[in-house]
């Protein structure tokens, strides 16, 4: 129970990775606010929370949204009496060769994977500043650094999330706040083999020769977000079985 | 949290500093750890000592990181008294500190020996039987220096970096047998030799770190456990910094 007392709040933890997260969290002892643009899936991964004997609260949240971003700390803070732990993990992974990516889907990408991750981040930086303490972690990817094909948007932007990581690790520096990212390679989940057989020819390239699960993610974010990380900031976390190191 | 009972450790370098640490937090995580230490026997006596406390099996070896036989020899006698070992440190290292126009050839030669030799030796040792047991943990103590290079340390920087690619290296040879190999990347922290330093000099690392103090061997050692449970199954060939924000 390494999280006792603390109160988390995780983005698109409706399904996938974020549901992981949230359950880990909760898990471990942390009050969750289990965000989602899915209602009802937030609503679910909050339910399985208080099956488990945690504590959750389920929010819609739009994280292109300024005001939905400000509400999910606000609204934590309203059940729980603070933020400790955000971590941003909403995020969409579309397919297709730059030469026919549509300008919306470009910016849409953007907008849920960085600027989402920018306007949540304001808003609990904001409260953890007054709290001086807290810890955020994002949720990257293995294509914000190495070459990739067929999805440039998905992989700039996760780019940005590790710059961004930094710069507000930095800027967070005399506040108490630690800020790290998980940089994941290619994750098992149900979008994922839905998606293409890419994954199969991947498994081929992956050190340990299978796909990671959201619970391998999960255990690397608990890591972070506990105080035996303490000393951990500006870092980013690749959790890929080896198909990627720098 | 007994993440690693039943599991058996060797960590060079384990009778001070960040060594230390690492082996009363895996035994504290439920390893029996054995380690190396190169001459003062009266601290490694008192690891042992620390170990038993913990209700850990506990076993002191002198060797020189740098002699390729003796580390044949350690895992050997590891196996001999305790009939497996799961998980291998990295950590014996030194730094002796000249700019590159005053270095001596010896002072180069003794920082790469011990640094990236000493880890080469060992992994060597280890690696057949871990790979037949198809299990096993390797966490390497790199630096931030073996990154972004270190001031009158072109030997250090360049064995930290050594070992940082040695991680990767092994990571991708042993991944298919179940072994995670990783690297661990402190900043400055604060052993005996660092407390040595000069308040000012001390005060001057501090300011280029974003979380505003030095590392404790403790926030290595935590590090290192993480990386050795069962937790960190899908980590492998990475670097992790524990450096409080000095190099990001």
């Amino acid at each position: 129970m390494r999280l006792k007392g603390k109160v988390a709040a995780v983005t698109g933890a409706g399904q996938g990775i974020g549901r992981v997260i949230a359950l880990t969290l909760a898990r471990e002892g942390a009050v969750v606010a289990v965000s989602d643009i899915n209602l009802e899936a937030a609503r679910q991964t909050a339910q399985e929370i208080e099956a488990q004997g945690g504590q959750a609260i389920a929010l819609q949240v739009d994280v292109t949204q300024r005001q939905d971003a400000e509400a999910l700390t606000e609204r934590a803070v309203q059940a729980f009496g603070g933020l400790d732990i955000l971590v941003n993990n909403a995020g969409i992974y579309p397919s297709a060769p730059i030469v026919e990516i549509e300008e919306k889907e470009w910016d849409l990408v953007m907008a849920i994977n960085l600027k989402g991750t920018f306007l949540c981040s304001q808003a609990a930086a904001r409260q953890m500043m007054a709290q001086r303490q807290g810890v955020i972690v994002n949720v990257a990817s293995v294509d914000g650094k190495t070459r990739t094909t067929g999805n440039a948007h998905y992989a700039a932007s996760k780019a940005g999330v590790i710059s961004f990581t930094r710069t507000l690790a930095c800027e967070m520096c005399s506040y108490g706040i630690r800020v790290n990212a998980v940089s994941p390679g290619w994750i098992e989940t149900e979008t994922l083999r839905s998606k293409s057989n890419r994954w199969r020819q991947a498994i081929k390239e992956i050190p340990v020769g299978r796909l990671g699960t959201p619970e391998d993610v999960a255990e690397a974010v608990l890591f972070l977000v506990s105080d035996v990380a303490g000393y951990i900031t500006g870092e980013v976390l690749d959790v890929n079985g080896g198909i990627f190191m720098d | 949290m007994e993440s690693l009972r039943g599991k058996v450790a060797l960590v060079t370098g384990g009778s001070r500093g960040i060594g230390r640490a690492i082996v009363v937090d895996l035994a504290a995580a439920g390893a029996d750890v054995a380690f190396t230490y190169r001459q003062n026997v009266e601290q490694a006596r008192k690891v042992v000592e620390r170990l038993k406390e913990l209700d850990r099996r506990g076993l002191a070896f002198q060797a020189d990181v740098a002699d390729f036989a003796s580390a044949q020899l350690v895992v050997e006698q590891v196996i001999t008294a305790w009939g497996k070992l799961d998980i291998l440190v990295n950590n014996a290292g030194i730094h002796q500190n000249e700019t590159i126009w005053d270095m001596d050839e010896a002072q180069w030669d003794r920082v790469l020996d011990v640094d990236l030799k000493g880890t080469f030796n060992y992994t060597r040792a280890v690696a057949p039987i871990l790979r037949r047991q198809r299990a096993g943990k390797i966490v390497n103590i790199a630096s931030i220096h073996g990154l972004r290079g270190r001031q009158a340390g072109p030997n250090y920087s360049a064995a930290k970096a050594g070992v940082i690619g040695l991680t990767k290296s092994v990571a991708r040879d042993l991944g298919p047998y179940g072994v995670n190999v990783n690297a661990v990347a402190p900043g400055i922290t604060e052993t005996d030799m660092v407390r040595a330093l000069s308040d000012e000099a001390k005060a001057g690392f501090v300011a280029g770190i974003v979380l505003g103090r030095m590392g404790q061997p403790e926030d290595v050692a935590h590090l290192v456990t993480f990386l050795c449970s069962d937790r960190a199954r899908h980590i492998t060939g990475e670097v992790i910094k524990v450096d409080g924000g000095q190099y990001i």
